[in-house]
């Protein structure tokens, strides 16, 4: 009969609280999860807003081989029009 | 039941109650953290999407660009030499000489020369080409494009001189003829007549020069008041005369001005010279010319 409750003490006064210390700390880490997840959600929504300027390189892109092209036309033309420098 | 089996059976019951309860909160939030894993996971899905052609667009633009550096060094060093080179970007980026060039990486070890605005040789080469000099690029009316003139004045600014004081916008020279911007009424008349339009026509645009006239009074002109005059004006009047200003003849028979239309002093002219005498060695200058004689003849010739 002692050994009940002794069994009984024993449950209520160590393992009751154990367990409940344990779970509480799962539920406080999860709780801790869930602002840092919303947090990276709002990076994640506004890095790819600020991607939105991306298609931007087409013309960038086009605007760049132009202004090659026109730089070498007019080099090609003082290549022409301008004589060699002289080797010493 | 023994009163410590209840007690057990009450332990038992709080440990599982502890459990569900914890659990349960643990399974919420687990929940709530999946579905903002959704969320960020969405929008990682679109940097990944939106950003999978930036490589290849950036990789593009930095081909070109190397070309268009690689086409203006190669130029740059090809037309001024490569010291010549290190200078002018010396000029132009003060210590961006020391960097060198990216195809050409003896261009570190080059000591840049001290070239400044002026590149003489630049200068020249574009003062032949008649181009603008860079140096006067600045200049309010724009630069020049194969205006001789003016790239010829630009490169002769390079050079200290004096007439560079000289004020930039000179009067220009004044312009005679009935074109001319001014036109000056002569206020006096010396000899001859001022043409008019119908003269100018009829003898050519020789004849302009003279519709400017002479130099009007207000501007010190010979019949200017004498106060303007120098000390000792050159002529006066009664030495230069002047005109009638009438048409009316001075004599009484008036002037025949077709009296000089069948004159021919090739024919004509000269002394009478005896019939079969031998011409003397002093009438040889008043005998006409052979060639006038044969024109003469020709003339006769040709109106018989």
């Amino acid at each position: 009969m002692t050994l009940w409750w002794i069994g009984d003490v024993l449950l209520l006064v160590v393992i009751l609280p154990v367990v409940v210390y344990l779970l509480k700390g799962v539920l406080d880490a999860a709780r801790s999860i869930e602002p840092s997840v919303r947090r990276i959600a709002a990076a994640a929504s506004a890095g790819s807003k600020d991607l939105d300027a991306v298609p931007l390189l087409l013309t960038t892109q086009g605007q760049v081989k132009q202004t090659v092209e026109v730089v070498a036309g007019y080099g090609g033309s003082l290549d022409v029009i301008i004589d060699d420098a002289e080797e010493s | 039941m023994p009163a410590a089996g209840v007690v057990l059976i009450i332990a038992v019951l709080l440990i599982v109650l502890a459990l569900v309860y914890y659990l349960v909160s643990t399974i919420v939030e687990l929940r709530k953290i999946t579905a903002g894993l959704d969320g960020a996971i969405a929008g990682v899905g679109e940097i990944i999407e939106k950003s999978a052609p930036v490589a290849a667009v950036v990789q593009d633009i930095n081909r070109n660009l190397d070309a268009g550096v690689d086409l203006l060094e190669g130029l740059l060093v090809k037309k001024a030499g490569l010291h010549d080179a290190m200078g002018l970007i010396d000029g132009l980026y003060a210590g961006a000489a020391a960097e060198g060039l990216r195809n050409f990486p003896e261009s570190r070890t080059i000591t840049a020369p001290r070239i400044s605005e002026v590149y003489t040789k630049g200068t020249l080469t574009l003062a032949r080409l008649g181009r603008e000099a860079p140096i006067a690029v600045a200049s309010p009316a724009g630069p020049v494009l194969r205006n001789v003139e003016g790239g010829s004045l630009d490169a002769r600014s390079l050079y200290p001189e004096t007439r560079q004081t000289r004020p930039q916008k000179l009067p220009r020279s004044p312009v005679i003829g009935t074109g001319a911007p001014v036109q000056y009424e002569p206020s006096e008349q010396r000899g001859g007549t001022t043409p008019d339009e119908a003269e100018i026509r009829e003898k050519g645009p020789w004849a302009e020069t003279a519709a400017e006239g002479i130099v009007p009074a207000e501007l010190g002109g010979s019949d200017a008041p004498r106060e303007m005059l120098a000390e000792d004006p050159q002529l006066g009047s009664s030495a230069l005369g002047e005109t009638t200003g009438s048409d009316t003849p001075a004599t009484e028979s008036g002037i025949d001005p077709s009296a000089g239309d069948d004159a021919d002093a090739t024919s004509d002219g000269g002394p009478e010279l005896p019939e079969g005498a031998e011409p003397d060695l002093k009438d040889a200058a008043a005998a006409p010319r052979k060639v006038d004689a044969d024109s003469a003849d020709t003339k006769d010739g040709s109106a018989t």
